[in-house]
């Protein structure tokens, strides 16, 4: 088992090195000090090694431990934002303890449970776990209006997209955090009422707007989600090929 | 006090303009969110007719109109639909520059009460601009029905411009906007505070802001902070230090959390949500599920949606345009008003009256504009159309197209369109020449393109769809039905393939979807009667031109000429020689070209298959002369031809494979 601090230094390796893409790291650019324990931790761990020229590499193994703690992190500050309701400088320091705890799994059922996010509230983008691929859907609270069932109804929780004109129509349909959303169809677009009116999207919106669901209608709504994806298939089937 | 800065302008001076405004026009400008009432709001000041229509984006030109308040007159100008400042399609981009840069004397910002929460984000930024804003809560009747109840009142000592209830199809409240029109003072306007970080950059920015602007200088700022094209442009041709400007840009993009334009919409989302709270009630009436409600869900919903579709396409187009329209009223103007009646007594008066048989054919001939050009327009294509133009009022007004949109957008987007193009697709069935006009309200400059193309290339106008159902006529329904088939192959296959070869990004859909309407009367009446109106004004000239064109033609020889060049590729189709006159002036305007085709039909001299072929044909050229200059004036030079020639060879390509096929395959129609 790795330490909390030397698991806080693969972090900002991997951030270095894999997301900022910057060429080489020696211990004195991360704050470092010759005492340190973390290093030689981290070294005996064969998670990362030591150049002649001083030069701190991941190891395989490395890079994918470093990924998986920054994934943690991001989804950890989705959590406790969207859910926990935790904002400001707060945040950022919660999540560094949070992100420890995450092991074994739970990170993918955190993962599940806020819709599989794309970005943190940052704007960073969290790595993706097997989770997301498989798009697994347990209790979901927060979910992006493309999962919900119709009837389904909630309150947006934050809109993810990174493309200036998609947030335009987004702006313009009213999608703002706090907003009440109801979905009332979603095939073959998604027919939604905002405010006292209603809109139809396509999914690479639907995607992009994240709902933090009612109580009452999250129960209901699981069972129909098989259903839906079954009308969905024959749908699909039926008039496109 | 008297200088008129940023937009408060000061008591005294709003008085004595007020004074001077006896003498000179005022201007009144009209904006807002799409379909809100803003062309009725338009109607009601002028009293001239703009397209009122239950689906956003009608209104894709700027409508200008005079009217007269207190014994001034003024001009007014209805802008296409806009949600904020920040433009999305090319026709909100038109209403964003006529907002920035036309110096008016008020502007009203149409909203709909009952979404008020949505819509005041927009008035912020009207009065960010320093602009003279008048609000209009209008369709109050809807609000009332919902229980929502808004203190205009209180609203209007908040935010400081003066407020507006109405219901403009009732013309409830246009009095008091009218007085209030007259009287506007502007006061201290409400302006939206943002996060610290972004008010840094304000302040920054207005101070490397040194040239003059028609709207306020923090408006320009924000508009640049959040990126907007239009803006960029202007500044950077007035300013000197543009990279100071750029820096700043830079820096709050770095600093905020989504995009600054995402950040800014939040805060005035915020600051909406607020004022709705104080000043909005709902007194919370239960929303049972009303029929309209059932019935707007099943036109939604696929199951139901496409059986609609289809049973409003056989009732609409095939009975009453193809049945009635071509059927009935072509038979009856063509075969009774001018058979028995006109032609006979106008050849005989021409006969009389005119000694030169030179002259007489002119008007009389074989290509005769009376015997030819008008009959063509008045008996055979003006029915159609017009039966056309009825089906599609009310389509439109019933709110009916938004809903076609949700269901087609995932087939359209195999095509590279969104749901957004089924509207000017439906309306290609009408004319096409307007359908080049409301591709505007497409977001991509690819999407305007594949639209235009296929609305070139595919989509037949209600005057050919008519010329030909009665070509096919009632014993011939299979060669329909394979005609139909063809061009529907050729619509999808056409589309997918340009799609895969253009480049650019997939279209992104969304649209408001308006609650169902009646269709009311008086509206359809006029909107069939302008368009129809439009259409004749459009053709008629064309039709005489032709006939005038041929006479002349004739006499010198050019025309025999001509007609003999185009035999050769009609010869390729295995067309009678005759058959040439007819394609000759599909190039001129296809429905034209059909309407021959329908008199070389009734002579006996096409069967079954000739028939297909020039159908198809002539379906697949370019509808007319006046859509040519319409693709080059709304897509460049460049496309428009490039279309225009692309259109021309694969329409005889396609005439030529149909009729090899059916030869190989020995089918006999």
């Amino acid at each position: 088992m790795t330490s909390n601090k030397a698991e806080e230094i693969l972090e900002t390796l991997w951030i270095t090195l894999e997301e900022k893409k910057k060429s080489s790291v020696v211990a004195a650019d991360i704050g470092l000090t010759a005492e340190d324990t973390s290093l030689p931790e981290l070294i005996s761990s064969k998670l990362v090694t030591v150049a002649p020229d001083l030069k701190i590499v991941l190891t395989e193994n490395g890079r994918k431990y470093g990924r998986s703690i920054v994934r943690r992190h991001r989804l950890a500050e989705r959590l406790l934002e969207d859910v926990l309701d935790v904002k400001g400088d707060i945040l950022n320091k919660k999540a560094c303890e949070f992100e420890h705890i995450l092991h074994q799994g739970i990170d993918d059922k955190i993962c599940a449970l806020l819709g599989h996010p794309k970005l943190c509230p940052h704007g960073h983008e969290i790595p993706s776990g097997e989770c997301c691929e498989k798009k697994s859907l347990h209790l979901k609270i927060v979910s992006p209006l493309s999962g919900l069932t119709p009837g389904q109804s909630g309150k947006i929780a934050y809109v993810h997209s990174k493309d200036d004109e998609k947030i335009q129509k987004i702006i313009a349909i009213g999608g703002f955090p706090g907003t009440k959303i109801t979905l009332l169809q979603s095939f073959p677009s998604f027919l939604f009422k905002i405010g006292n009116s209603e809109f139809a999207v396509d999914e690479s919106i639907a995607e992009d707007i994240f709902v933090r669901l009612d109580d009452e209608e999250n129960k209901n709504g699981q069972s129909a989600v098989s259903r839906k994806n079954a009308y969905r298939v024959i749908f699909c089937t039926l008039w496109f090929g | 006090m008297d200088t008129i800065g940023d937009g408060s302008i000061s008591m005294k001076n709003g008085a004595s303009q007020n004074s001077k405004r006896d003498r000179k026009r005022g201007k009144i400008l009209i904006v807002g969110s799409p379909n809100v009432g803003k062309s009725v709001v338009f109607n009601n000041l002028t009293g001239a007719y703009a397209t009122v229509s239950n689906y956003p984006g009608t209104t894709v030109e700027i409508s200008k109109g005079t009217g007269k308040i207190d014994n001034t007159d003024y001009e007014v100008f209805d802008c296409p639909g806009m949600y904020s400042l920040l433009p999305i399609t090319e026709e909100e981009r038109v209403s964003q520059k006529m907002i920035l840069n036309e110096k008016t004397d008020v502007i009203l910002h149409v909203t709909d009460a009952k979404n008020i929460e949505r819509m005041l984000p927009f008035t912020f930024q009207l009065i960010e601009a320093g602009l003279p804003v008048i609000l209009v809560l209008n369709i109050m009747d809807e609000a009332e029905k919902l229980g929502i109840d808004i203190d205009s009142k209180k609203l209007e000592a908040e935010l400081g411009i003066p407020v507006v209830p109405a219901i403009s199809v009732t013309k409830h409240g246009m009095k008091h906007l009218r007085n209030v029109i007259a009287h506007y003072l502007p006061a201290k306007p409400y302006l939206v505070t943002y996060d610290g970080i972004v008010e840094e950059a304000v302040a920054r920015m207005q101070e490397l802001l040194k040239g003059g602007y028609p709207v306020s200088k923090r408006a320009v700022a924000l508009l640049l902070l959040q990126n907007d094209s239009e803006t960029r442009k202007i500044v950077e041709s007035k300013e000197s230090d543009i990279e100071g400007i750029r820096s700043i840009i830079r820096e709050l993009a770095g600093k905020v959390r989504y995009s600054v334009n995402y950040s800014l919409s939040v805060r005035r989302h915020q600051v909406a949500t607020a004022i709705g709270k104080r000043f909005l009630t709902h007194s919370g009436v239960a929303a049972e599920k009303s029929f309209r409600e059932i019935l707007s869900r099943i036109t939604m919903n696929p199951w139901t949606g496409f059986p609609i579709l289809l049973l409003i396409l056989y009732f609409g187009l095939y009975k009453f345009v193809g049945g009635i329209g071509a059927g009935v009223i072509v038979d009856f103007l063509e075969n009774t008003i001018f058979e028995k009646y006109v032609t006979p007594h106008v050849t005989n008066f021409v006969e009389a009256l005119v000694p030169w048989p030179v002259l007489r054919s002119l008007f009389v001939g074989e290509y005769g504009i009376i015997t030819l050009g008008i009959r063509y327009a008045v008996a055979i294509i003006l029915p159609i159309v017009g039966t056309f133009f009825i089906v599609f009022a009310i389509i439109e007004d019933s709110g009916y197209l938004p809903r076609l949109s949700m269901l087609m957008d995932r087939l359209f987007k195999k095509i590279g369109l969104s749901g957004r193009a089924v509207i000017p697709m439906v309306l290609g069935l009408g004319c096409d020449t307007m359908a080049i006009m409301v591709t505007r309200t497409l977001a991509t400059k690819r999407e305007r393109i594949i639209a235009t193309l296929l609305l070139s290339l595919a989509i037949p106008c209600s005057a050919q769809i008519g010329v030909i159902m009665s070509l096919f006529g009632e014993e011939n329904s299979t060669g329909l039905l394979i005609w139909a088939a063809i061009i529907t192959a050729i619509f999808l296959l056409v589309g997918y393939l340009v799609s895969k070869v253009l480049p650019g990004d997939e279209p992104v859909f969304f649209m408001e979807v308006p609650p169902l309407r009646m269709p009311k009367l008086s509206n359809v009446i006029i909107k069939t009667y302008t368009r129809m109106e439009w259409y004749f004004m459009e053709v008629c000239p064309l039709f005489i031109l032709a006939s005038v064109l041929i006479w002349l033609g004739q006499i010198t020889g050019i025309f025999e000429t001509v007609v003999s060049l185009f035999v050769y590729p009609v010869r390729l189709l295995d067309m009678p020689d005759k058959s040439a006159v007819a394609f000759f002036f599909g190039f001129f305007r296809r429905d034209y070209g059909a309407a021959g085709l329908y008199d070389l039909k009734k002579a006996g001299l096409l069967n079954g298959n000739q028939i297909l072929v020039a159908c198809v044909t002539l379906t697949l050229f370019l509808p007319c002369i006046a859509q040519f200059i319409m693709n080059i004036k709304e897509r460049g030079w460049k496309t428009g031809v490039g279309i225009s020639i692309f259109v021309l060879v694969f329409s005889f390509g396609a005439g030529y494979a149909v009729n090899t096929i059916l030869l190989v395959c020995g089918i006999q129609l």
